[in-house]
């Protein structure tokens, strides 16, 4: 649109920033090392250009990790909780300390608006520390008996959607309980994960109790089929959760898996509608809507249906889609050619079940994976993009006449992530809150997290809790 | 909004309580964090330069003290006339506003400028006189030149729930405007919920206001970025409602789709001034960032969009110097009024 009054000009954050390094090795056993498998390359989304060489983890690295994090458990869980706190809080002051440098370099490995890294996943990533640090020492008035017992060493295998995020919701909780662990980030995106290895290691962590192994899908088969590790803890789809739990099945290895999600966004006609604009918007864009409790279906009651439709289409006009590290930017990339592939596929059959496909007027650089923000009318329960995960900015809009019709409507799907209700009305709020099958309910709000708050899935969503005093619970002998 | 509608939305106290009742209620949680997200926007080098060049075209450069005089008033119209007497290019404010006994010298003395002249009535800031009291006041600014006129709302009216009473106030003082655009003060900082704001900016524009303004200044809290993201909703969607649907009926996507960023509007346009506050371009700036993005082009004029403010121009003259040769002059290379 060039015909605009108020063109805002190029902002964006440096890339020096990131300290991007040619290449990044593996952490094992308190040394960084090249993994014994393939280097690989990781690149920028934004633009298909390397960003640096990886040494990928083979299986003996797997061995070696679990065999550190094995002779570290005992010493580290005998240590006092306040001195396991310690560290858990020297590394949440140095993500901070760290955090625009981290904040670029997540934005250039997975594609995500530097706006977004900056203000959402480095913040989170070192509240996470923060709050876990805090509970370290508190473990026996958690409500898991007056001296809960750690459960031993814990393989970790985190998506490519949140990369830093993911890997403090995985470690600080582990390590607050007395865990040693094995954390391997996804393919796409294992820079921050590597310099979180940095930090631990200087902060001092003893040799062992966190390692950090990068690797593609065999490295994850490889950590699940262990046989010395205590627990699984993944995140990631929902088809991948189910071979890992088939693999575990009849084995003493304990699990918890948060899986994918198609979150019911239910907007009552009595909304604030300017803010439940908002939150569609937030709930289905936020981080390309790549993210698992994304807000994927907007059940909208009949009767405001068509002026909140209005609204959001407005509303869209106005995002920015573009250059992740310019910091104006609303809409990054997408994180790969396969998510992007998988994207159009949905889309699609989207088009061809029918469906009335409408996207905001927006121009999208030539090179790198990008997908403009979609809104899909006219969709029914039966179509495809209101049943699948497509996890990309893409919003199905479905209406409802009745509450009752909206609770059977929201409810009726595989997943049971979470759920959001807009409503000027308390009483209803509690009524539907209470009917949705969603570990996560947000009432006039949307994909806000915080560290205190428990977070999972119901049904095909996965199970256990990541977050707050339930969080816990996954790292406990409890 | 057809004049059907709009007579029976007005018929009487209920009905008109029905209607602004009837608005979509405002999250406050919801309306600060969009303010804040929008807040966020870095707006740098030529997009700043633009910004603080139309931010200097809508100021209404204001003094409202009890002990203004002619000469005060005089040397503030010489300084809204030509901001930067070392600077040509540095265009004019929008305004100057002044209180009702200070209009004649204001006319006098922006005679052949492009500088309107705005000035408080209706008995500012509290509101409370008679009603013939405020329209005599509103008579004597418009009799003395004042081209705009900034009265305030009765809020005791409004929180006791007589909207009826403050409807009619408005449409009594616009009647004794005359060609003078009249700006509505609502007086946020007293409503105190933004559901009061939205309704009362809805009341003022049903009313017949040229604008809806936030605060006399003498009130605080007065502009805050929730208020202001409200109000411009409001005109937004008064706007939109105008333009042949009730702002209860069904709204088409057709239709609401002519409204928006980069697009023509064909509904009745209002302005919105924010007053009270505002001190640096960074918050001015910011606040056209929230014109841009939530009411569209069509506000980002002097005639829809203005800033009620004193200092704020300085600062503004003093980023503009800064942003052209890379220096920072500091207070002593502006002048003081």
């Amino acid at each position: 649109m060039a015909d605009k009054l108020f063109e805002y000009a190029p902002a964006p954050e440096s890339r020096d920033i990131a300290r991007l390094r040619p290449s990044y090795q593996i952490f094992v056993n308190g040394g960084f090392r090249d993994g014994s498998g393939e280097a690989i390359k990781t690149i920028n989304p934004a633009d298909e250009e390397p960003l640096a060489e990886v040494a990928e983890a083979g299986p003996s690295d797997v061995d070696d990790a679990v065999t550190a994090a094995r002779g570290a458990f005992r010493p580290w869980s005998a240590l006092p909780g306040r001195e396991r706190g310690k560290y858990l809080f020297r590394i949440a002051r140095a993500i901070q300390e760290r955090g625009r440098e981290l904040a670029v370099l997540e934005s250039l490995d997975n594609g995500k608006p530097i706006r977004e890294a900056r203000d959402v996943d480095i913040p989170l990533a070192a509240a996470h520390f923060f709050y876990y640090a805090g509970w370290a020492d508190k473990l026996g008035y958690a409500g898991f008996g007056p001296s809960p017992r750690p459960i031993g060493v814990a393989g970790q295998i985190i998506p490519w959607n949140f990369p830093l995020l993911m890997a403090a919701w995985k470690i600080a909780p582990a390590l607050a309980c007395g865990n040693t662990v094995v954390l391997k980030p996804a393919e796409t995106t294992p820079l921050t994960a590597l310099v979180l290895a940095e930090i631990i290691a200087e902060a001092g962590l003893p040799p062992g109790v966190v390692n950090i192994l990068a690797g593609g899908p065999a490295i994850g088969q490889a950590i699940v089929e262990h046989g010395d590790i205590d627990k699984i803890a993944f995140t990631g789809s929902t088809e991948v959760g189910k071979i890992i739990r088939r693999t575990l099945a009849g084995t003493s290895t304990r699990l918890s898996l948060e899986l994918g999600g198609k979150a019911a966004n239910i907007v009552f006609d009595d909304a604030p509608l300017d803010q439940a604009v908002e939150g569609i918007v937030n709930g289905i864009f936020f981080n390309q809507g790549q993210v698992c409790c994304a807000g994927s279906r907007l059940l909208v009651q009949e009767s405001v249906a068509d002026e909140l439709v209005a609204a959001l289409q407005r509303r869209l006009a106005t995002l920015r889609v573009g250059d992740p590290l310019d910091k104006n930017t609303d809409v990054g990339a997408i994180n790969s050619a396969a998510q992007l592939a998988r994207i159009r596929e949905l889309t699609e059959a989207g088009v061809q079940e029918g469906a009335t496909r409408w996207s905001p007027p927006c121009e999208l650089p030539e090179r790198g994976y990008w997908f403009v923000p979609t809104v899909f009318t006219g969709v029914s329960q039966a179509h495809r993009i209101a049943r699948e995960e497509i996890f990309g900015p893409v919003l199905s809009v479905l209406t409802f006449r009745t509450p009752d019709e909206a609770v059977e409507k929201a409810n009726n799907t595989p997943y049971g992530l979470s759920a959001g209700i807009w409503t000027d009305k308390g009483s209803r709020i509690l009524s539907m809150a209470s009917r949705l099958r969603a570990g996560v309910v947000w009432a006039n709000t949307f994909n806000r997290f915080d560290p205190a708050s428990p977070f999972g899935g119901f049904k095909e969503s996965g199970f256990g809790r990541e977050g707050g005093r339930h969080g816990l619970e996954a790292y406990l002998d409890a | 909004m057809e004049h059907a509608a709009l007579h029976d939305i007005t018929r009487d106290d209920s009905s008109l309580r029905r209607f602004l009742h009837g608005l979509p209620g405002v999250d406050q949680v919801g309306a600060e964090g969009r303010a804040a997200g929008l807040a966020t926007r870095s707006i740098k080098t030529t997009a700043k330069a633009w910004a603080i060049d139309m931010a200097i075209r809508m100021v209404d450069l204001t003094t409202l003290e009890g002990a203004d005089t002619p000469g005060k008033v005089r040397s503030l119209c010489a300084k809204a006339a030509r901001p930067d007497p070392s600077d040509a290019t540095v265009p004019a404010v929008a305004a100057v506003c002044v209180y009702p006994d200070l209009v004649e010298t204001a006319v006098h003395a922006l005679r052949g400028t492009p500088v309107g002249v705005a000035s408080v009535a209706t008995a500012f800031p509290s509101g409370r006189a008679s009603l013939e009291t405020k329209l005599h006041d509103v008579r004597d600014a418009v009799g003395a030149g004042a081209t705009e006129i900034d009265m305030v709302i009765d809020r005791g009216a409004f929180l006791a729930g007589r909207y009826l009473q403050v409807f009619d106030e408005i449409v009594a003082t616009k009647a004794a405007c005359g060609d003078a655009h009249l700006k509505v003060i609502l007086e946020t900082g007293e409503l105190a919920t933004l559901d009061n704001v939205r309704r009362a900016s809805w009341l003022a524009l049903l009313a017949g206001g040229d604008f809806i303004k936030t605060s006399t200044g003498k009130v605080t809290p007065a502009a805050t970025p929730p208020v202001a993201l409200v109000m411009l909703e409001a005109v937004r969607d008064f706007a939109a409602a105008t333009i042949g649907y009730g702002a209860t009926a069904t709204i088409g996507p057709g239709a609401a789709a002519t409204i928006g960023p980069g697009r023509d509007l064909a509904g009745e346009i209002r302005g919105v001034k924010l007053a009270g506050g505002i001190r640096t371009s960074k918050e001015a700036v910011r606040y056209l960032v929230m014109v841009n993005e939530v009411a569209g082009d069509a506000w980002l004029d002097p005639r829809r969009f203005r800033f009620g403010a004193s200092s704020l121009l300085n600062d503004l003259l003093l980023q503009r110097h800064k942003l052209a040769t890379g220096n920072y002059d500091g207070p002593d290379y502006v002048t003081v009024d």
